[in-house]
């Protein structure tokens, strides 16, 4: 239990032992643990922002589906009364369509009476001749009554 | 075990408190000593082999099982290993933050050595006293203590060691006169009381060193004593009813030993950076 020179062997060691832990060993751990704490602190934040961001998006897809609606309900509004516009439109275009018609077989129908008419006109005048020849019994010089015809015919 | 080799009880006692010791004889020769009365003789100019060896090979394990986990450390995930050796250098890097104020960096990993080393020289004990001891007997090595800090040469060599740091910090940060101040015009700050605070000052800090290695040397000698006295008195198949409970008991021992010598080194080194 004497004090000797172990004691002397063993400061030494311990002054190289503290050498080497404090060159070799203490800076890669400690700069490893702070580096691990600096990564958690990192995520956490990274956690944080990400959870806010979450909020803002949540927000603000909210509002675009509130804005989508809103605008579908108008696109649907206006279709309906566009569609209306278009029915009403339609129902103007076929009146005035069957307006055209009619006035277009009117003037046809005149057209035809006027033909009928003149046909009848020239018709009216032979068979009153023949007529007038039967009932005379004799020729009729149609020459010498053309004037007497033709008034006949103008006032049929 | 106590007959072992034809012992009384104190014979075995006494051989298990001897160091294994080469030094120098009278006559000038350098040798290992046979004797306690050969150790004796010797006085000072000798080395006890087996605590310096144990010390020395249990601090290279210290350094050689630490540098595997810093070698290959990542702030990433850790593996087994490198979580362990990071629960003690937080462990360590949380009490020098606590209580070391001023900026080096030294502390740190000074005190994580302290901590590791002594903490695996106090594990030591743990190993039952006759396994080492006897292994080497019968290698025809004669003495062997195992368990470093039961050696108040290695526990000196320590706190020594701490006191010069102790020492040289003072002086750095304060200087010589604010040192000189800091032991003279303390507690009593009056020029007529210059020799009381001097005396009263000088024993503070003297007395760090040697309570810093008696305590843990007190702690650890005793512990050993009360393995070897079990050893050396009871029957062996009784003695696990009194070693047992005394190992567990000392598995906490040897930590708060090892805590202990770490926190008043810091302390010690905080107060030595203070500057008034």
């Amino acid at each position: 239990m004497n004090i000797n020179l172990t004691l002397i062997g063993q400061a030494i060691s311990f002054f190289i032992f503290v050498t080497i832990c404090m060159k070799y060993i203490w800076p890669p751990m400690i700069n490893a643990l702070h580096e691990r704490q600096k990564k958690i602190a990192d995520g956490l934040a990274a956690a944080e922002r990400g959870m806010h961001e979450k909020e803002l998006a949540e927000q603000r897809a909210s509002e675009i589906l509130k804005e989508a609606k809103q605008q579908a309900a108008d696109i649907l509004s206006q279709a309906q009364r566009r569609g209306n516009e278009l029915v009403e439109e339609a129902k103007d275009t076929a009146h005035s369509e069957s307006e055209r018609i009619k006035q277009l077989a009117q003037a046809e129908l005149e057209q035809e009476i006027n033909r009928a008419r003149e046909t009848l006109r020239s018709q009216v005048a032979s068979i009153a001749v023949s007529g007038a020849e039967r009932i005379l019994k004799r020729e009729v010089d149609a020459k010498a009554h053309q004037k007497m015809l033709d008034e006949l015919v103008s006032s049929v | 075990m106590a007959s072992e080799q034809g012992q009384t009880a104190s014979e075995y006692i006494q051989h298990h408190l001897t160091h294994l010791t080469y030094g120098r004889y009278p006559d000038g020769h350098w040798g290992f000593a046979h004797s306690v009365e050969d150790i004796r003789a010797m006085g000072f100019w000798s080395v006890n082999v087996d605590t310096l060896s144990w010390s020395i090979g249990l601090g290279i394990l210290f350094l050689f099982l630490f540098r595997i986990a810093a070698r290959s450390v990542t702030s990433g995930v850790p593996g087994a290993w490198q979580n362990c050796v990071e629960t003690i250098v937080g462990f360590v890097d949380t009490s020098v933050k606590e209580s070391f104020h001023g900026k080096n960096d030294l502390i740190a990993p000074l005190s994580l050595t302290i901590f590791v080393w002594i903490f695996l020289m106090n594990l030591m004990d743990l190993v039952p006293v006759d396994f080492v001891p006897h292994a080497f007997y019968l290698a025809g090595v004669h003495y062997m203590k195992i368990v470093p800090t039961t050696d108040p040469n290695i526990t000196f060599g320590m706190s020594l060691s701490v006191f010069f740091l102790i020492i040289y910090y003072s002086l750095k940060v304060k200087g010589i006169s604010g040192f000189a101040a800091e032991l003279t015009l303390q507690p009593f700050n009056s020029k007529l009381m210059i020799p009381a605070n001097f005396l009263l000052e000088g024993i503070g800090l003297i007395v760090k060193p040697i309570s810093l290695s008696l305590r843990l040397f007190g702690n650890l000698y005793a512990g050993e004593l009360i393995f070897i006295l079990i050893a050396a008195l009871m029957p062996f198949w009784a003695q696990w009813t009194l070693s047992v409970p005394w190992a567990l008991l000392h598995i906490l021992i040897i930590t708060i030993q090892a805590f202990v010598f770490m926190m008043l080194t810091i302390v010690y080194l905080s107060m030595a950076h203070e500057d008034h």
